[in-house]
C-alpha cells in the first residue's frame, strides 16, 4: 500500500534526469568553496540547490517535478540503508543494542502521541479552521513526524566525526524506528477510515508491530544467507559477485515491503548477515567493487533526495496555518527532549557506560527528521485527509527546521560542549590479541561464577557459528581461519602493498617504524655452541657462496607477503603462479629433510638486515621439533621472479634452555633464547638429499590445509 | 581462612564488603559458589575448578584458572602461587571484574585501570619477573590461537614478533641494532593498551539474585 503508487511519470523521468545531471556539478562546485563546506553541511546546500532549481522550474512554467513516493522508496532510498547495513559495526551495535531498541521503539511511540495528541488539543482549541482535524489524523500525523530519519541523520553526523558511541546511538534508533513507524502509519491510516479504536485494537496493534520488525529482520537474514552461500562458489565467476550481493539485498527489501513488513530493517538484517560471510568469499576486487559501487549510490540518493525535497518544497501544494505548524514544530522539539531525557534515567539503571547529560543532549539534538516523512505524508489522499496539505507545509517546515537550524548549529556545539570525537587511530595487533583475550577471560570468569551472562551466550553463538554456519557459508580454507589471524594478514596485506608502492626495500612500511627490528628484540649471539654435528669445510663454503649470491639477489628484490594467506586467499590474481611455484616447491622438500647448521651469515649491512626484518616482521618457527634445531622460513621473493626461494632463517626455539640464562639483577631481563639464533639465509639445496645424516628442516610458509578438527573461535560478532 | 562456617557470617561478610566493594548479595551468592565448586569444603582447588564444563571450550582456560592461584593477585606483594584459595581469596579476585561506579574521580579510574592492567599483565608474565618477554608472549597467542591446529601455531609466533615490535616501537622508539628491548614491562603495557578502554570492558555482571540453582545441572 504505501509503495504501490503508479502514475505516468515520463515527465518526471526526464526531470529527473535533468537533475541527476545537475547534482554531480552542484556537488563539484560546492567542494571548491571549502569554507562553505565547514559551515553548512552538505543537506542544507543540496535543499537550496533544489529550491533554486525549483524555482527557476516555475519561473520558466514547467511542472517542477515532486519527490514521488514511489521512486522514493523503491530506487532512492535502497541504497542508503543498505549501504548503512553493510557497513554497520556490528559490535557497537549489539553492545547498546538494548538503549537503541529503547530510544527506537519507546522513543518514537512517545513522541508520536505526544505530538498527535496535543496537536489535536491545539486543533481543537484553535476553533474555526482546524475543529474539523480528528484525533486519528492527528496521531497520524504525530506518528509520521515522530520518526528520526536515517538520511538526515547519516547525511549531518558523518560530517561531525562523533564518537562511536554517539554515532551508533542515533543512527540506530533511526534504522530501528521504521518498524514502529510502518506500524502506526498503517493502524492509523486504517482506523481514519473506521473512525474508532477498541482495545483489542491496541493489542493488535502491539502483535503488528512484533510481526513486521521480526518478520522483515527475518526476511532479511534468510536473503542474506542466500547471498552467504551463493559467494561461496563464486570463485569461478568473480566478476558477478557484487552482483550478488546488490541483488539480494534489494529482493530482501522488496519481499519486506510486498509482505508490508519493515524493508529497512529486512535491509539492514540481510547486509549485516551477509558481510562476514560474504567478505570472507569473494576476491579483494569484488570487496572493492562492493564498497565503492554502494558509497557512490547511496551518495548519488542522498543528494537527490536533498534536492528533491528543495523542489518539493516549491512545487508544493502548500497550505500554511500558523498555529498548526508553530504548535508541530515546538512539540516535536519538546516531544524529543522530554523524551531522551526521561528514557535515558531508566536506561542508565542498566548501562555500565551512564550516558552523560552531554551525550543526552547530542542524542536529542540529533534527532533529525527527513525525506521519509516528507514521503510518507505525500502518499495520504486528500480524499481521507483533508488537511493534507496543511500536514505536508508543517513536514516541510519541521525538516527545514531540523536539517538547518540542528543540521549547521550541531557542529559548533559539540566543539562547543567538548563531545568526544571519533578517535580515528588504528587498531593495533596488540589491541586486537588483547580484545580477543578479553572476550576469553570474561567468557571464562563468567562460568566459574556459574551465571549465564552476555558473555557466555556470545561465546556460544560464535562457537556455534564456527562449527556449522561457517562450514556452510564459507568457500575452503577460509572457513578455519580465526579472527586474530585474518586481521594479522590484513594488516600484513596492506603492509605488503605499502611496500611495493613505496617502491622497493629502500622505504620501509610505515605501520612498523623501521627503526626497531627483530634484532632489536632477539640479541644476536656468537655461534659458539651449536649442539649439532658439523658440515664438512667444502660444503660450508659452498653453501656460504650460494647464500650470498642470492643475498645479492634479494636485495633488488622487492620483498612481499605471501605466505599461507596464498592457499586460502582468493586475493589477487597475480598470486596464482607463485601458488604453482609453491606447491612444486613443497614436493620437492618433502624428499628433503635435513638439518643444516650454518656459520655466521655472510657480511651483511645492518640496514639491509634491518629492511629485511622491518619488512617481513614474522618469524616463522614451524614445527621446531628439537629444541636445538634452527628453524628455517621459506620466504618467496617478488612476484616478478618466483623461482628464487629463498629460505631465512629466524629464531632459533631455544625453549627451556633460555630460562637458565637468566642472572641479571633487576626487572628487565632478557630471556636470550639459542645461541644460534641469526638471521640466515639459505636457498634451496638440491644436493641436500644425498646427505642422509644432515637433516635440513624446511618450514614451511602453508602446511597446506592440514585440517584440524578442533577449530580456535573466531568471533562472528567481533 | 578456614572460619567461614556453611551459614553465612553477617560480620565477616562486611568485611569482605568493605574491602572488596561487592554489596552483601553478591558476596552471599559467589560464596554459594564457591561452596558448590569447593564441594563444601573450606578451600578450592584447581582441579575444582578444572571441572567446570564450560570452561572446556576455552583457549586460555589454564590461564585464568592459574591466575585464582596467583599470589601477586592476592596483595600487592605477593610472590609464587598457591595450591588452594579460601573464600577470600576468591573474591578478591572476582573484585578485578567489578564495574567502575558511577561516579569516580579521575584518579581512581586511573587506579581500577591499573589494577586491571596488573591482572592482565600477571596473565602473561609467567615467571614474575616484571616483563613480558618475547617466549611468553608467543606462548599467550599461541594459547589463543590453540584450537587453530597447525596453522594457529604458524602464525602464532609471527603476530607475536610483529606485537612486540609495535611495542617496542611504540614505547622505546628508534633503537640502534645493538641495543635489545628485554620485555614488555608494565608501563608499555599500559601505554599500549591505552586505546581500550579496559575498565568498562573488563567486567563482568555480578548478580544481586541467587541463579546458582538454575544451572546445577550444567554446572559441575
Amino acid at each position: 500500500r504505501r509503495r504501490i503508487h503508479y502514475k505516468h511519470e515520463a515527465q518526471t523521468a526526464r526531470d529527473c534526469l535533468v537533475l541527476h545531471h545537475l547534482s554531480p556539478m552542484r556537488r563539484r562546485g560546492f567542494h571548491l568553496i571549502p569554507r562553505l563546506s565547514s559551515i553548512v553541511p552538505e543537506s542544507c546546500l543540496l535543499i537550496v540547490v533544489g529550491l533554486l532549481v525549483g524555482g527557476l522550474m516555475k519561473l520558466v512554467g514547467e511542472i517542477p517535478p515532486v519527490l514521488e513516493s514511489k521512486i522514493f522508496f523503491l530506487y532512492l532510498l535502497p541504497p542508503i540503508i543498505l549501504d548503512a547495513g553493510y557497513f554497520l559495526p556490528i559490535r557497537q551495535f549489539t553492545e547498546n543494542l538494548g538503549t537503541i531498541l529503547m530510544f527506537a521503539v519507546v522513543g518514537t511511540l512517545w513522541n508520536a502521541f505526544f505530538v498527535g495528541g496535543l496537536l489535536y488539543g491545539v486543533c481543537q482549541l484553535e476553533g474555526h479552521r482546524l475543529v474539523t482535524v480528528d484525533l486519528l489524523s492527528c496521531l497520524l500525523f504525530g506518528s509520521i513526524i515522530s520518526a528520526v530519519d536515517p538520511v538526515a541523520v547519516l547525511a549531518v553526523f558523518e560530517e561531525i566525526h562523533i564518537n562511536e558511541l554517539l554515532h551508533i546511538l542515533v543512527f540506530g534508533e533511526s534504522l530501528l524506528n521504521d518498524a514502529v513507524t510502518v506500524v502506526l502509519y498503517h493502524l492509523f491510516e486504517e482506523y481514519s477510515s473506521v473512525g474508532s479504536i477498541t482495545v483489542m485494537d491496541v493489542f493488535l496493534g502491539i502483535v503488528c508491530f512484533l510481526v513486521v520488525s521480526l518478520g522483515g529482520i527475518v526476511v532479511g537474514a534468510i536473503y542474506g544467507i542466500l547471498a552467504a552461500f551463493t559467494s561461496r562458489f563464486t570463485s569461478h565467476t568473480r566478476v558477478i559477485e557484487p552482483l550478488f550481493v546488490f541483488v539480494y539485498s534489494y529482493m530482501a527489501y522488496l519481499s519486506a515491503e510486498v509482505f508490508h513488513l519493515s524493508g529497512i530493517m529486512a535491509l539492514i538484517a540481510c547486509g549485516a548477515v551477509m558481510r562476514p560471510y560474504v567478505e570472507a568469499n569473494i576476491s579483494h576486487k569484488s570487496h572493492t567493487t562492493i564498497k565503492y559501487f554502494l558509497k557512490m549510490w547511496s551518495s548519488v540518493s542522498d543528494t537527490l533526495i536533498f534536492i528533491f525535497l528543495g523542489v518539493s518544497t516549491v512545487a508544493g501544494p502548500h497550505e500554511w496555518n500558523w498555529t498548526f505548524v508553530m504548535a508541530t514544530l515546538i512539540f516535536c522539539l519538546v516531544a524529543r527532549v522530554l523524551g531522551v531525557v526521561g528514557l535515558t534515567f531508566v536506561i542508565n539503571k542498566f548501562r555500565i557506560v551512564k550516558l552523560t547529560s552531554k551525550d543526552q543532549f547530542i542524542i536529542a539534538y540529533g534527532g533529525l527528521r527527513g525525506a521519509i516523512a516528507f514521503s510518507l505524508v505525500y502518499l495520504l489522499k486528500t480524499e481521507h485527509f483533508p488537511m493534507r496539505n496543511m500536514f505536508l507545509t508543517a513536514i516541510i517546515t519541521v525538516i527545514f527546521f531540523t536539517v538547518f537550524v540542528q543540521g549547521m548549529t550541531i557542529r559548533p556545539l559539540v566543539d562547543l560542549l567538548a563531545v568526544k570525537k571519533k578517535q580515528e587511530t588504528k587498531r593495533s595487533i596488540n589491541e586486537e590479541i588483547h580484545t580477543q583475550f578479553l572476550d576469553h577471560l570474561l567468557t571464562g570468569i563468567e562460568d566459574i561464577c556459574g551465571h549465564y551472562g552476555h558473555h557466555h551466550w556470545k561465546d556460544k553463538l560464535n562457537r556455534f557459528n564456527k562449527k556449522y554456519v561457517k562450514k556452510c557459508l564459507i568457500a575452503g580454507e577460509r572457513s578455519k581461519e580465526p579472527q586474530l589471524i585474518a586481521f594479522y594478514h590484513k594488516m600484513e596485506m596492506k603492509q605488503a602493498i605499502e611496500l611495493v608502492e613505496s617502491g622497493g626495500g629502500a622505504k620501509f612500511p610505515s605501520a612498523l617504524p623501521s627503526t626497531v627490528s627483530m634484532q632489536n628484540i632477539q640479541p644476536k649471539k656468537p655461534p659458539q655452541d651449536r649442539a649439532l654435528p658439523q658440515l664438512s669445510k667444502a660444503r660450508e663454503e659452498e653453501i656460504r657462496k650460494i647464500l650470498r649470491t642470492n643475498l645479492q639477489r634479494t636485495r633488488q628484490r622487492l620483498r612481499s607477503y605471501n605466505r599461507h594467506t596464498l592457499v586460502a586467499d582468493p586475493y589477487e590474481d597475480g598470486w596464482n603462479e607463485i601458488l604453482i611455484k609453491r606447491k612444486k616447491m613443497k614436493e620437492l622438500e618433502k624428499k628433503m629433510n635435513n638439518y643444516l647448521t650454518v656459520p655466521a651469515p655472510p657480511p651483511d649491512s645492518p640496514t639491509i638486515a634491518r629492511a629485511r626484518l622491518a619488512s617481513d616482521p614474522q618469524a616463522w618457527g614451524l614445527k621446531s621439533v628439537t629444541e636445538s634445531i634452527p628453524t628455517i622460513k621459506v620466504d618467496l621473493a617478488s612476484p616478478q621472479s618466483p623461482e628464487s626461494v629463498n629460505m631465512v632463517d629466524e629464531f632459533g626455539k631455544k625453549g627451556s634452555q633460555s630460562k637458565a640464562s637468566k642472572e641479571e639483577e633487576g626487572g628487565l631481563t632478557m630471556k636470550v633464547p639459542s645461541p644460534t639464533n641469526q638471521r640466515k639465509d639459505k636457498t634451496a639445496d638440491e644436493d641436500n638429499d644425498k646427505e642422509p645424516q644432515q637433516r635440513l628442516m624446511r618450514c614451511l610458509s602453508d602446511p597446506g590445509p592440514t585440517a584440524e578438527e578442533e577449530d580456535e573461535d573466531e568471533a562472528f560478532l567481533p | 581462612m578456614g572460619s567461614f562456617q556453611s551459614l553465612p557470617d553477617d560480620h565477616q561478610y562486611r568485611t569482605l564488603s568493605q574491602k572488596t566493594d561487592f554489596s552483601l548479595e553478591q558476596i552471599a551468592i559467589l560464596h554459594n559458589r564457591f561452596k558448590q565448586l569447593s564441594q563444601n569444603e573450606e578451600t578450592l582447588r584447581r582441579d575444582d575448578l578444572k571441572t567446570i564444563q564450560d570452561l572446556e571450550s576455552n583457549p586460555i582456560r589454564y590461564q585464568i584458572i592459574e591466575a585464582f592461584f596467583d599470589r601477586r593477585n592476592f596483595q600487592k606483594d605477593g610472590v609464587g602461587s598457591v595450591e588452594e584459595i579460601g573464600f577470600e581469596e576468591f573474591l578478591t579476585v572476582m573484585s578485578y571484574f567489578r564495574a567502575p561506579a558511577h561516579r569516580i574521580t579521575e584518579e581512581q579510574r586511573e587506579e581500577m585501570r591499573r589494577a586491571k592492567l596488573r591482572f592482565l599483565f600477571n596473565m602473561h608474565d609467567t615467571d614474575n619477573d616484571g616483563t613480558i618477554t618475547l617466549e611468553e608472549y608467543r606462548h599467550v597467542v599461541e594459547e589463543l590461537l590453540s584450537r587453530s591446529g597447525a596453522l594457529g601455531r604458524e602464525t602464532a609466533k609471527g603476530i607475536a614478533d610483529a606485537a612486540m615490535l609495535e611495542v617496542a616501537s611504540i614505547s622505546v622508539g628508534p633503537m640502534a641494532p645493538d641495543e635489545f628491548y628485554e620485555g614488555i614491562t608494565f608501563e608499555h603495557f599500559l601505554k599500549i593498551l591505552k586505546g581500550i578502554e579496559i575498565e568498562t570492558r573488563m567486567h563482568i555482571r555480578f548478580l544481586n539474585m541467587d541463579t546458582t540453582v538454575l544451572c546445577k545441572q550444567h554446572c559441575v
